[in-house]
């Protein structure tokens, strides 16, 4: 219903903008045949009747607003997944890429007594605080992906491998080239926001598992994450290297300007590994049309999981395939390389960028 | 006063660019300036990687990159000139190229995308017009709630993903990839702006009222010209290349999203400023702005060819802006004494 009144109102603030009637008509991205959106799928039910209905929990959920197909699966995938359960309450916050509302944002939720909280926050630093303070206020909290310093602030966390990224990607690269015969291999990297740590973490997995194979990485550039950056910089690149043997782009979401600027060139000489998990990657590999030959995850699904284990933690239930009776403190996921061969497993699982 | 120097400035039949340079006026001074930065820039690449930098596909590599940029360079210097800014253009850009990259608009074909994006970049531009020509509401300010705006209306629109365009839409795309004489489709579109936008500015009485506008508003309600309508106009232009600078930025990304354009306003107005635009108006050239813009591609490119970091990248950029403005502002007393 909101969702209706939302698109009305975008749809008149279009018109507002002058640009009439035909250009206005233009604004739905409804599909208009079969939806290529698929919603994420449900990981196969759990054994051990975890799924089944118990006492009802209310799950807090807070996320940043980033402009990025990744965040924006982390938030459907944890609706899509409360909705699963009928003895969940799912009350999730305007998301945020403000530290101040954020804060405001989880205060209020710890106000209404939520039974868990979920939170990814904008930066675990600075959000440390306001998750310590649900602690002590008896909430137990998930922490998504981006880690609280302070453990007495979340009780059990769970998110991606940077650094496991990083060694598939390079293992994949490494094996292949070394199979190949390759010797001094050029090997080009495409980074997302060079300062972030997740970044440098990502790029140093990369150079540790090259190194087992006696490889280095001969170019690295930053690409901000974004289309255009992408495609600006793979540009340059495939200047700059006349001759490349193997090239790992951290992120599908700019991997798609990446791709644009290797068809433009007409290179075909190098394969290419993507990172992340995007459906669009996902669907070039299996096509085999293109350079993109793999890609590593660091799957947004990690929200779908948060959801479970929170409801499994408020409800006192462990995970039932441990012989635990309480949920880990901690789940690293593992960062899984994706090929033609089992692209078709994966797909479901992708998410559009 | 500056009435006088606004006159000369307009004459129907002033002085070119490159002309002017022979003269040794303020816009040919900055001009040869830029020149020398851009030679001692190849000279750099030559030096440094000279397998890949003197290269033909290299320079067609150069003009691609500039293309998006450029085009909305050109609308900017209309803006600039006339005496005005237009913080927006960033933000239209990545409007136009997600309204015409929606499901909805792509069901239509290549031909209404590419519509679609004029109309929504030009339609946005007029609003900025609007409200600072009638509305009386300072471009900087009227041009900063376009950006928040627009880009927030993008995010919405595209629910924030990146939106692919679709295989039977390629036409688009292949003005990326279809290339005549060796070079891409999309470099002639950028070349085809900037004469037209050459030959508007200093050939027509668009042109003249532009400088005219903006040299001294009053001076020209005076001799009769329509100061609000032109001023209008001017950001409707703008927004117009920004619609155009859409459609190459969908063409070279196979996709509209609402990052695309990000802080573009800044580049533009730099490449502008430092191509001996005055940003108080009534002055400058549309080569002075495309020589400033290829000065800051050359460096990019030339950063990447030798892999060097982006960050040190930006303090060059820096650099320049301020050695530009510094040099500008000296020919400038020269000039009045």
């Amino acid at each position: 219903m909101t969702q209706n009144v939302a698109r009305r109102g975008f749809l008149v603030g279009g018109v507002a903008l002058g640009a009439g009637a035909l250009v206005s008509a233009c604004t739905s991205n409804e599909p208009q045949q079969q939806p290529a959106a698929q919603s994420p799928a449900p990981a196969p039910a759990a054994t051990g009747g975890n799924d089944a209905p118990g006492q009802r929990v209310s799950i807090g959920f807070s996320a940043p607003a980033a402009d990025h197909g990744w965040i924006a699966a982390i938030a459907k995938n944890a609706e899509t997944t409360a909705k699963q359960y009928s003895d969940v309450d799912f009350k999730p916050v305007e998301p945020t890429n403000d530290i101040n509302q954020q804060i405001s944002a989880v205060d209020s939720l710890i106000q209404q007594k939520v039974n868990v909280l979920v939170l990814l926050p904008n930066d675990g630093e600075q959000l440390n605080q306001v998750a310590r303070r649900a602690m002590d206020a008896g909430i137990p909290v998930v922490n998504l992906d981006r880690i609280f310093p302070d453990k007495l602030s979340y009780r059990t966390w769970v998110g991606g491998d940077n650094y496991g990224m990083g060694v598939a990607a390079g293992h994949y690269i490494g094996k292949k080239l070394k199979d190949k015969g390759v010797t001094n291999p050029v090997i080009v990297e495409i980074q997302g926001i060079a300062t972030l740590p997740l970044t440098q973490e990502r790029s140093k997995g990369f150079e540790d598992a090259l190194k087992t194979y006696g490889f280095s990485v001969t170019a690295k550039q930053d690409a901000k994450f974004t289309v255009e950056t992408g495609n600006q910089v793979a540009t340059n690149l495939l200047q700059a290297h006349k001759k490349i043997d193997a090239l790992w782009n951290h992120d599908d979401d700019q991997g798609v300007g990446v791709l644009a600027a290797i068809k433009e060139s007409g290179r075909n000489e190098f394969f290419m590994v993507g990172g992340a998990g995007s459906a669009n990657a996902m669907r070039e590999i299996q096509s085999g049309s293109s350079v993109l030959e793999a890609t590593v995850t660091y799957s947004p699904t990690m929200a779908s999981s948060a959801i479970k284990l929170a409801r499994l933690i408020a409800q006192g239930k462990g995970m039932s395939d441990l012989v635990e009776n309480q949920v880990p403190q901690s789940i690293t996921l593992a960062s899984e390389t994706i090929t033609k061969d089992n692209v078709a497993e994966y797909l479901p699982l992708g998410f559009e960028s | 006063m500056s009435e006088p120097r606004t006159a000369n400035t307009a004459k129907p039949l002033g002085p070119t660019g490159w002309l002017r340079s022979a003269n040794g006026s303020l816009a040919g001074m900055q001009h040869l300036g830029l020149v020398a930065a851009l030679v001692l820039l190849c000279i750099v690449g030559l030096v440094t990687r000279p397998e890949n930098f003197a290269s033909y596909s290299n320079l067609v590599n150069i003009l691609a990159l500039a293309s998006t940029i450029g085009v909305i360079t050109v609308g900017m210097t209309f803006v600039i000139i006339g005496g005005g800014i237009d913080l927006s253009v960033g933000a239209i850009m990545a409007l136009a190229s997600v309204w015409a990259t929606t499901l909805a608009t792509q069901s239509y074909g290549p031909w209404v995308m590419a519509l679609c994006a004029l109309l929504v970049g030009t339609g946005a531009g007029l609003v900025n017009g609007l409200l600072i020509a009638y509305g009386r509401l300072v471009p900087f300010i009227a041009t900063l709630a376009m950006l928040v705006a627009a880009r927030g209306l993008a995010q919405r629109m595209s629910d924030r993903k990146t939106q692919l365009i679709r295989p039977e839409n390629s036409a688009i795309v292949e003005l990326s990839t279809t290339r005549v004489l060796g070079i891409p489709l999309l470099v002639y579109i950028f070349a085809a702006v900037v004469v037209i936008g050459w030959v508007v500015l200093n050939r027509t009485t668009f042109g003249r009222r532009t400088f005219a506008v903006g040299g001294n508003p009053e001076a020209a309600r005076l001799a009769g010209i329509d100061v609000r309508r032109h001023t209008m106009l001017l950001y409707a232009l703008s927004g117009l290349c920004c619609g155009i600078a859409a459609i190459i930025i969908m063409a070279r990304t196979t996709t509209g999203s609402s990052t695309h354009g990000d802080l573009y306003e800044l580049d533009a107005i730099a490449a502008v400023i430092i191509g001996g635009t005055l940003l108080s108006g009534g002055r400058g050239s549309i080569v002075g702005s495309i020589l400033g813009l290829f000065v800051f591609t050359l460096i990019t490119n030339l950063f990447i060819l030798n892999g060097l970091n982006t960050s040190d990248q930006l303090v060059a950029k820096g650099l320049i802006i301020v050695v530009a403005v510094l040099l500008q502002r000296r020919n400038l007393k020269e000039r009045s004494l």
